[in-house]
Order: structure tokens, then sequence, then C-alpha cells
């Protein structure tokens, strides 16, 4: 199974949703308001038939010409407050319902927002947006009219069965005793139910991730024409969620059938032993009349009882769904000093990384400084954990030992806004998102000056922005998916520069640029360099040499800290990472 | 994010282009257009019930069967006490009274039975409609072409294939069943009534074309309002998932605030388009029902006068009032699901417009063969453009012979990625065309061509799943041993025998547990393991460092010895194990010879070369 799942073993609380009433708290005077509307509503609908009856009753049955028109325009008085009613009810829902998705779907998203790298490693996209959209509406069509709709069955329940009682005990008595059956079929149901929607709610999450895979990568997927290996991922899928949603189909059609027949049942049972009573002088023939076709009146709210329950069930599933991520606690999260003159000392001590359930540590006792305005490269072979080293500096991730300090400061102490705008990171794949280039290059500095966007773009060398259609304020697509590699990284750098930021990392920033394009990136680099603190990830000698000190990365840890010549003269590994084929014979060169 | 923002790609369009995806972001639609779209619905809607016209008029029998016993109860209750119990009470036999409670008990058994099949027969049509839509919607956006993707984006796609297809799934589950009984109650209650009496009856339908007007109403509105909330929908997702797919980017420049403000606005967009949405229903509901009491109350009034002047019998008129009351409540049912219907109505148009897209790269109608593929690749006075007047290609000839490795080489912008993208067929040329063995590329349909050409991009998109599957990727049958003979060959192996799984490692969303050099060379084994005539390197070294490059290089010379290949790199060691090299100026070639040749020349690549050596030192 590729998608992770994200912890199915997860108890199911059904309280969820009981947790999310503090986003109603606002609406309580409005929530009142709906309420008595609806308990008037109810009134007025069970009023009306009462007049009805009394008009057929009375005055007609009667001949009582004189009572017919007021009882008859009293009963168009409540039909009309009726109606009156339940559009104040509705109208008044508007605002709760909705501001209470609103909000969850606010905060849900504040959250995420929050929520470290680590996370988001682990989750798919595809599920954390079926939270957002599909399990919030779900909740809210509950909460908005199926919870309503529960109280006010029941209460109709309650009312008719009291009724019933009143009317004839012992034959209450079995109406009321056939509840038990359908009390106990449901709760059943309930749980099974439940678990079978949370089956599909979470398939249907995989699926949406198959969907995301298959659109964000469909160049891959074209360029090897991988067509039906893709669509068959897919639909296997996609086949798990039609089986699983037959499942379902069939365990409600068995439920739903089951809640008709017993009142229907319960209603032959009346007749017969209503006759007997009758015959035994017990029950009047009117009585039975009367008790039957109140009877009838029970079997609708019966039936959508089920109905009702099977959304609160599935509601309920939504809000465990939401609230698993909510209850995720950001592994990171910032302190609280604030360093309103930062230096941008930088070091690194006995820091260790490791991913979570890994036996070996990415980074093992890594000691490495850097001084305001010095530069060091970091260089490594594939994998030796550079990136994870530089994600550590903007707290992407955090250290599993040691720590890593700025000006002396726990970057674990420094408030997120202020650490993250000391550091600035330009990422080797860089993210463009779907807004104006002029937006995108302003990220992480919105109030730059033109001449300030002008200067950061001169210095990555992106004066092809220029030449976009509209400019800077040319939308460049998701992902920049318009743009090329290398014009993509420039952004990434401009972007970086742009926030001139008193720590600049860059991770292999400039992999994908030309020849030419790189010296002049890198010639403009070397005057931002001067005045920040620099980490450069670097794989070749030309980008080495934009640092002062190189740091060679090994297994995890730091073995070399030197100059470039020094190293590459004195270090056989340093040789054999940076010196061009140029240099070495690839059939003696000292290879593993 | 609408059309109308500044420097949105997409021109503002004729009021007449409706086809396809075009509608999607307009809402000024004529009502003729809207018609038409209607229509498009309409036709995809009877396109997927046609397997199960059968299956339909059972469930439509069925339906009939069990509204007919569930209507039958309470009709039999009162045979059961008007015509059961009096014998018993006279002392004859309760013979009568039995069989009718018989009866009602097979009826409810009847009614339940048939439910149960109804529930369930209507349910593996709905899912199976839904399947067979899941499928098609898939299967179409992969067939078309790139450039259509480029500017669709990723996110409506996403959209289009969850909550689209979802709002159908709402209707199938929830609204359906409702809506027929609710239907059937009407009709089944309106034809009860003319049969009491007619004279009553005709008067108590008199406010049927007020009511007919009022639905109209809230049908044309409803459709508005529900488009509005769809789009709105989309666009939250599309922000949704572009912020969490690039969270690294949002964390790292604290672009949180920002964010959290942009996601707010689309969010409260949403919001009131669902707001208008319930507002509406808060007024239709209670209008029809204040529709139907007045009715009640008007046919109570006549109804009555009528019976004191003994026009009508008592019980007739009780009755009528019962049954009217029964005309009106399913109309409340209709319009509860009314939003649902038009949601999916909205979606199934969005969805049947995609649908409708044809792929700008289209196949061939009648496929030419190509059984062992050379690799020759020939470009015949091939002109390309994205835009008219600014032709990226004006006119190249070029004709690479089967086997060669040619490297391009020219400064960002001069053509070397759109002029490898048509020998992909990313892309059809606009004008000239573009040769394989001699063969047109829009005569090979997609998997020949594919199987021919494969082209590696600096975007090395990993799939969730093992490492071997992502290598598998590139031949999905290859054995385990093939998969690990391309790793050697790329000089992947050793690092994905590290890897705590080796090859069975999960590579995690979108290969985020690994380094880029390390996908990168993923992509690579991917593309040795697909083993094409024509290989297309794109940038694809860059992450490279050097001694993985220089292992992938010494692979290239075995790799690259028996096939066409053409190599972007910005590398020049990587050029330099090409027999060929190009050098481009926008759109042409400007230098061509073997690079020896040409660094011992005084051309722009002895310069570039010389720049490069200058960089290493």
């Amino acid at each position: 199974m590729p998608p992770d799942k994200p912890s199915p073993s997860r108890p199911l609380s059904s309280n969820s949703l009981w947790r999310m009433r503090s986003y109603l708290r606002p609406y309580v005077p409005r929530l009142v308001l709906i309420w008595l509307a609806a308990v008037a509503g109810i009134a007025a609908s069970i009023a009306l038939p009462l007049l009805i009856e009394q008009v057929v009753d009375g005055p007609v049955l009667h001949h009582e010409q004189g009572a017919l028109l007021p009882l008859g325009l009293l009963a168009l008085g409540v039909g009309a407050a009726e109606a009156l009613l339940i559009f104040l009810r509705r109208w008044s829902q508007v605002g709760p319902v909705l501001g209470l998705e609103t909000a969850i779907r606010d905060d849900l998203y504040e959250h995420l927002q929050r929520l470290p790298m680590g996370f988001h490693g682990e989750w798919q996209s595809g599920q954390l947006l079926s939270r957002a959209t599909t399990d919030l509406s779900t909740i809210r069509r509950f909460l908005g009219f199926g919870m309503l709709f529960l109280v006010m069955n029941l209460i109709q329940l309650v009312t008719v069965t009291a009724l019933l009682l009143h009317k004839h005990w012992p034959l209450g008595l079995l109406v009321a005793a056939s509840a038990v059956p359908i009390a106990l079929i449901s709760l059943r149901f309930e749980k099974r139910y439940m678990r079978i929607s949370r089956k599909v709610q979470d398939e249907q999450g995989d699926l949406a991730t198959f969907v995301e895979e298959s659109a964000i990568g469909v160049r891959t997927v074209k360029a090897f024409g991988r067509r039906h290996h893709v669509y068959d991922r897919y639909d296997d899928a996609a086949l798990t969620v039609y089986s699983s949603s037959m499942d379902k189909v069939r365990l409600s059609a068995r439920f739903f059938a089951f809640l008709e027949v017993i009142p229907n049942a319960t209603l032959a049972l009346v007749l017969l032993l209503g006759a007997l009573a009758v015959g035994a002088g017990s029950l009047t023939l009117g009585t039975l009349v009367a008790f039957t076709t109140l009877m009838l009146q029970l079997v609708w709210p019966i039936a959508s009882l089920g109905w009702i329950l099977a959304m609160a069930q599935e509601a309920g599933t939504s809000a465990d769904r939401v609230m698993e991520v909510m209850d995720t606690v950001p592994a990171i999260s910032g302190g609280t000093t604030v360093l309103s003159e930062p230096r941008g000392h930088l070091r690194f001590e006995g820091v260790e990384f490791r991913f979570p359930g890994a036996d070996r540590p990415v980074l093992r006792d890594v000691w490495l400084e850097v001084r305001p305005g010095e530069t060091v490269a970091v260089v490594g072979a594939t994998g030796s954990g550079k990136t994870t080293l530089t994600a550590l500096v903007p707290r992407l991730l955090d250290p599993t030992a040691g720590r890593v300090t700025i000006d002396g400061h726990d970057v674990r102490d420094l408030t997120l806004p202020c650490l993250r705008s000391v550091v600035a990171t330009a990422f080797e794949e860089p993210t463009l998102f779907s807004m104006s280039v002029r937006e995108n290059l302003t990220l992480g500095r919105p109030d730059a000056t033109d001449e300030e966007v002008e200067a950061a773009i001169r210095t990555a060398q992106a004066m092809f922005v220029h030449d976009l259609p509209w400019g800077l304020d040319t939308r460049i697509g998701e992902q920049g998916l318009s743009l090329s590699g290398g014009q993509r990284q420039r952004l990434a750098l401009a972007r970086a520069v742009l926030t001139r930021p008193r720590v600049l990392v860059l991770d292999d920033t400039l992999s994908a640029l030309d020849v030419e394009t790189e010296a002049l990136v890198e010639e403009a680099l070397r005057q931002v360099l001067r005045d920040a603190t620099g980490i450069v990830v670097a794989h070749r000698a030309s980008t080495v040499l934009l640092a002062d000190r190189v740091a060679l990365l090994r297994d995890g840890t730091i073995t070399h800290v030197g100059r470039h010549h020094e190293l590459l003269a004195r270090v056989p590994e340093y040789r054999e990472l940076l010196a061009q084929d140029a240099d070495l014979d690839p059939s003696e060169g000292a290879l593993r | 994010m609408t059309a109308a923002a500044p420097g949105t790609q997409t021109p503002d369009k004729p009021a007449a282009d409706w086809r396809g995806v075009a509608s999607e972001e307009r809402d000024d639609l004529t009502e003729k257009v809207s018609m038409l779209l209607r229509e498009r619905s309409r036709r995809l809607l009877g396109d997927l019930l046609r397997p199960y016209r059968r299956a339909i008029a059972l469930l439509t029998g069925v339906i009939v069967v069990s509204n007919a016993a569930g209507l039958a109860i309470p009709y039999l209750v009162k045979v059961g006490i008007d015509a059961g119990i009096p014998p018993m009470l006279r002392g004859g036999g309760s013979g009568t009274l039995v069989t009718v409670v018989g009866v009602i008990l097979a009826a409810a058994l009847t009614q339940a039975l048939t439910r149960q099949a109804f529930l369930r027969l209507s349910g593996r049509i709905g899912q199976s409609m839904l399947l067979e839509l899941r499928r098609r919607v898939f299967d179409h956006f992969q067939r078309l072409s790139l450039s259509f993707h480029e500017k669709y984006t990723s996110g409506r796609v996403i959209s289009r294939l969850t909550s689209d297809i979802e709002a159908i799934a709402e209707l199938l589950q929830s609204g359906f069943d409702g809506l027929v009984t609710a239907v059937l109650t009407m009709f089944g209650t309106a034809a009860l009534l003319l049969v009491l009496d007619v004279h009553l009856g005709l008067v108590a339908l008199v406010p049927l074309p007020l009511l007919l007007l009022f639905t109209g109403w809230f049908r044309r509105r409803s459709a508005i309002v529900y488009r509005r909330t769809r789009e709105t929908v989309a666009l939250v997702i599309v922000h949704f998932v572009e912020s969490m797919t690039g969270v690294r980017a949002v964390q790292a420049f604290r672009r949180e605030p920002r964010n959290q403000e942009i996601f707010r606005g689309l969010n409260q967009d949403y919001r009131e388009a669902n707001a208008s949405g319930m507002r509406l229903i808060a007024v239709f509901m209670p209008g029809i029902k204040l529709i139907g009491n007045i009715t009640v109350g008007g046919v109570l009034l006549y109804g009555g006068w009528l019976a004191l002047h003994g026009e009508v019998t008592v019980g007739v008129l009780a009755a009528f009032l019962l049954y009217l009351r029964q005309f009106y409540e399913p109309m409340q049912e209709i319009s509860q699901f009314y939003n649902t219907l038009q949601s999916a109505g909205a979606a199934l148009e969005k969805l049947s417009g995609v649908l409708e897209e044809e792929p700008s790269v289209p196949e061939p109608r009648e496929p030419r063969p190509l059984p062992e593929p050379q690799g020759r690749v020939v470009f015949e006075g091939v002109r390309f453009a994205y835009v008219e007047e600014m032709p990226i290609l004006p006119g190249l000839d070029l004709t690479i012979p089967a086997g060669q490795s040619v490297a391009l080489v020219g400064a960002t912008g001069a053509g070397k990625t759109t002029l490898a993208k048509l020998i992909a067929r990313f892309y059809d040329p606009t004008a000239g065309r573009v040769l394989l063995d001699g063969v047109d590329l829009r005569d090979l349909d997609e998997s020949t061509l594919r199987r021919a050409v494969v082209m590696v991009t600096q975007e090395n998109f990993l799939f969730s799943g093992t490492v071997a599957d992502n290598i598998r990727f590139g031949r999905p049958d290859a054995s385990d041993r093939e998969v690990r003979e391309a790793a050697q060959a790329i000089g992947a192996h050793d690092f994905v025998t590290a890897l705590p799984d080796g090859y069975d490692t999960e590579v995690g969303k979108r290969g985020g547990r690994m380094s880029a050099g390390q996908r990168q060379l993923v992509a690579f084994a991917r593309a040795f393991l697909a083993d094409p005539a024509v290989l297309i390197l794109d940038e694809a070294t860059s992450s490279l460092d050097v001694p993985s490059e220089r292992l992938v290089q010494r692979a290239l010379r075995t790799i690259l010895a028996d096939r066409t290949a053409l190599i972007i790199a910005h590398r020049l060691s990587t050029v330099e194990i090409a027999d060929r090299v190009l050098v481009m100026e926008r759109g042409e070639i400007v230098e061509d010879g073997p690079p020896d040749r040409l660094i011992a020349a005084s051309g722009r690549f002895a310069g570039l070369h010389r720049a490069w050596l200058e960089s290493l030192s």
C-alpha cells in the first residue's frame, strides 16, 4: 500500500463532535432563537391538523355555519405562522452553521501551516484536503440540519408515544416495546456503519492521493508513456472505494428496510390485539381508530431516525478525522527571544538528527562555527545529510540532540518569525506559488520597494521576468510550471536575497543554471555574502569558491574544515568529490 | 485567481466560446449557452445510464411496488377496523380481521423487501456509474496533452476528480432515493385527489401554476448560486493544496500570515456563496409550505361551505384534507435535495467539459507501426511558437543519425528544451514535421512513441511507493533483477542498498525522504530500464554531485553507445561525451560539429568551454 496511512489504529472518540461546540459559542443567542422557532414550528404543525379536525367535526358536522369562517381563518393563520417560523429558523441558521464550518476550516489551515515538515512529510496532502473540505461539509450538514431534525423527531416520538400510553396503556406499552429492537439494532448498525464509513473516507483520501500524484507528476507520466500504468493504480484504488461503498450500501439497505418493517408489523399487531380488546369491551372503536391514526404518525419519524443517525455517525467520523489533525501538537514551536540586532553568528553544537523510527542518524556530532559575515560551503556526497543540515537552521527540522545557536541563542529559544527573518533559504527545488512574479519574490518581505526587488532580480540574473507578458505582474502557473528549472531557481534565489537575511542558506541553488549565468550570479552573490553569514551547499568547485571555508560532510558528520585549496591538496575524499573529470581520468580516478 | 486578475494568461474569450473547459471561469453565461451546457451534461448522464437501462426499468417496478405496499397499509388498517371488527362484535368469526392483519403483514414485508432491493439496486447502479465516471475522467486527463495541463493546472484537475465527483456521489447516495419516492408520492396523491372529488380536486390544484412559477424561479436562482459555490470551493482547494505542497517555502519565508489572509478571504467567499444558497432555500421551503397551507385553508373553507350545503360528504372532505397535506410535503423533500442536485449538475457540467477537451497532441487515426525503432531523428522545416508573434523555433532543419549522441548548448531561452519536447511529442510543431525513422511522429500511437523515445527532465517526480516501484515505472514488467541491474548501471545501487529497506524503502511523499541527487539517480535508472531508442536528457544531471555525475557519465558512455541521445546540459563535462554539439541561439543552430573540433575552433562553444575550464580551478 503506497499512501501513508495516518495512524488508523487511533481509537475513535465520539466526543470529537462535542469538542467542536466552542465554535458555536458566539452564536448562542441566535441558536436560542433557532430552537424557539423550531419548537414553535412543531407546535404549529401539530396544531394545524387538530384545527382541521375541529372544523370538520364541529361546524361542518353540526351545521354551524357561523363557526366555519373564524375557525377556517384561524387555520389559515396558523398555516401562515408555520411557514414564517420555518423561514425564521432556516434564515437564522445560515450564520451559525456556516460560521462554524468556516472558522474550523480557517483554524485547520492555520494549524497545518504551523505543523513542521516532519508532519507534512508523513501526511499526503490529499488526506489533509479531504479533511478540510468533505469532512467539514459533513459536519456542517449534521450540525445544521441533522441535529435539529434528530431532536425534533425525538420530541415528536416522545409526544406521540405519551399520547398513545394515555389513550390505552397496554397497547401503548406494546408500541413503546417495539422501540426496543429498533434501538438495539440501531446501536449495532451505528457501530458497523461508523467503521465502514471511516474506511470509505480513508480510501477516498488514498484515491485523492493518486489523483494528486497523477496531476502533479503528469510530465513524468507522459515522458514514459505510463498512462496505463498510472491508470491501473488509480483504478485499483477506485475499485476499492467501489467495493467498500457497496458494503455500505448493502448495510444501510438492510437497516432501512428493517426500520420500516417494525412499525408496520407493530401496527398489524395493535390492530389484532385492539380488535380483541374492543371485543372484550375494554376499548371503544373510536379510540382504536384514533390510536392507529396516531401510530401512523410514528412511522416517518422512526424511519428517518435511521437516516439521521447515519448522518450523525458520518459527522462523528469526520469530526474524529479533523480532530486527529488538530490534536497533533506542532513539534516545532517558537521560543520567546527576539534578536534586536542579529549579527548572524551561527554555531552547530554536537548536533544529531535522526528521522523518527530510523535506526541510523542522518547527522551525528556535528560541530561547526560560522562567524558573522563568513561563508562556509558544505560539501558531501549525495545523501550525506547536507540538506538536513541546512534545514536545521530555520528550524524546518529540529535536531534530536545538540543544538544550533545564532549569536549564542539556541534557535529553539527564538520566536519563529524572528528566526525565519534572520535566516533565508534558497532551495534547490524552488516552490513557486500561483501568484504574480512580484508576490513570489516578495514572499519573505512583502514591503520591499521596487528598487530592492530590481536589485534582487539583478543579483539572481533573473532579468527574464521583464520579458514575461505582464512583466512582474505575470502570474506564474502553479508550481511555476511554465518556467524552466533554471528560471525557477533564479527566482527562488532572488526571493532569498530580497529578504536581506543575516544568515543566507543556499541549498545547491545554482545547479540548473548554465555556466555563463552561474558565473554572473556568483559574481553578484559575492557582494551579498560579504554582508551576511552564508551556508552554501555545493557540488561544484565554482560554487565552493563563494565560501571562505569549506566543511566536508561524510557519513553524517563533519570530518574536515578548511580552505578549498588546502582540502583539495590534503584530503583525497574531498578531491574525489570536487575535482572534475578534466583533472581526473575517470578510468584511474579514486572512485569507490 | 479569477479571469479578471491581471496577469492571468488566459485572454478574454469570445462569448460564444463555451466548449470544453472554457465555460468554467465564466459566470456571465447567456441563456443559450447555459442550455447547451445543460444539454452536454444530459448527454453525459444519458451515456452513463445507458448500460443500466434494464436495471432502471426493474428499479422503477420495484419502487412502484414498494410505494404501493407502503401506501396500502393505512388503507388496510381502515378496512380492518371498518370490516373486520363489526362481525366480531356481532359474535361472528374473526376470519376477516385475521385475513386483513395477514395482508398487512404481507404488505409490510413486501415493502421492506422491495425497499431493500431498491436501495441495493439503486446503490449498485449509482456506485457503478461513479466508478465509470472516475475512470473516464481520470483516463481523459491523462490523455490530454501537456499544454492543456500547463494551462489548466493540477489543482483544478484534483478538484474535478475529488470534490466534483463527490458532489455526484452525494446525490446518488442521499438524494436519489428520497427524490424518487417524493415524486411518486406527489403524482399518486394528485391522482387520488382528482378521484376523490373532481370539483374540489381542481380547486386544490389552482395554486399549481404559482407553485410551478416559484419552483422555476428557485431553479434559475439556485443554478447561479450553486455554480458560484462550486467555483469558490475550487479556489479554496487550489490554495489549500498549493500551500500544503509548498509548505517548506511557506514556513521558511514566514508566508503563513499572508497565506492565512488569502485563505481566510477565499474561505469567506465560499462561505458567502454557501450562505446565498442556504438563504435561497430558507425562502423557498417556507414559501412552498405557505402555498400548501393556504391551499389547505382555502379548501377547508370552500369544502366546508360545500359540505354545509350537502355538495360533498364529510368523509370525502376529511380524506381530501388529509391527502392534500401529503401533496405538498414531497415538494419540501425535493427542494431539500435540490442543492445536492444542483451541485451535482454543476459538477457534471464541468466534468462533461473536461471530457469534451481534445488532446492537442492527438493520437493518429491510423497509426504506423515501428517494429524496431532505430532512432534516426529528422526535423523538417520545423517552426514552433507558443504565441504566434514570438516563435521559439522559427524554422529548423536537422538530421540526427541513429545512434548519435547530440549535446545541445546555449543560453536559457534559446529553444533547447522546446526542441527536446518536440522530439518527445509533448507538443506538435506549428509547421513542418518531426520524423522518427522516416515516420512523422504524428503517425505513431502513444505506446509506440514512448517505447522509442523517453525524456528525463530535471523534475524527478517520484510516486508514492518503494524505490523499486519507482525504477520499475520505466518498464512495469521488469523483474527485480532487471531493476537492480538498471540501478547498478546508473550507479544508484550503492545508495539504494544503504537505505533502511534497500529497494523496498518507501520513498515518502513525492520522494521527500531522499535528496535531490538521489531522486535524480532513481529517475535515471528508471529511464535506463525503459531502454528507449532515443533518450532525451534535459538537465538531467544538474543535481548530481561530482562523484555521482562521474558515475553516471561513465554509465552514460555505455548507455548512449547504441542509442540516439539528445543531451541538454549546462555542465560541459556532460557535453564532452557527445558525438556532436549543437550550439543554439534564438531558436537557430549556430554551431554544429564534434566537440573537439568546436573547441579547437574559435566560436561560441570554444568560448563557453574556456569559461567553464576557468570556473573549475
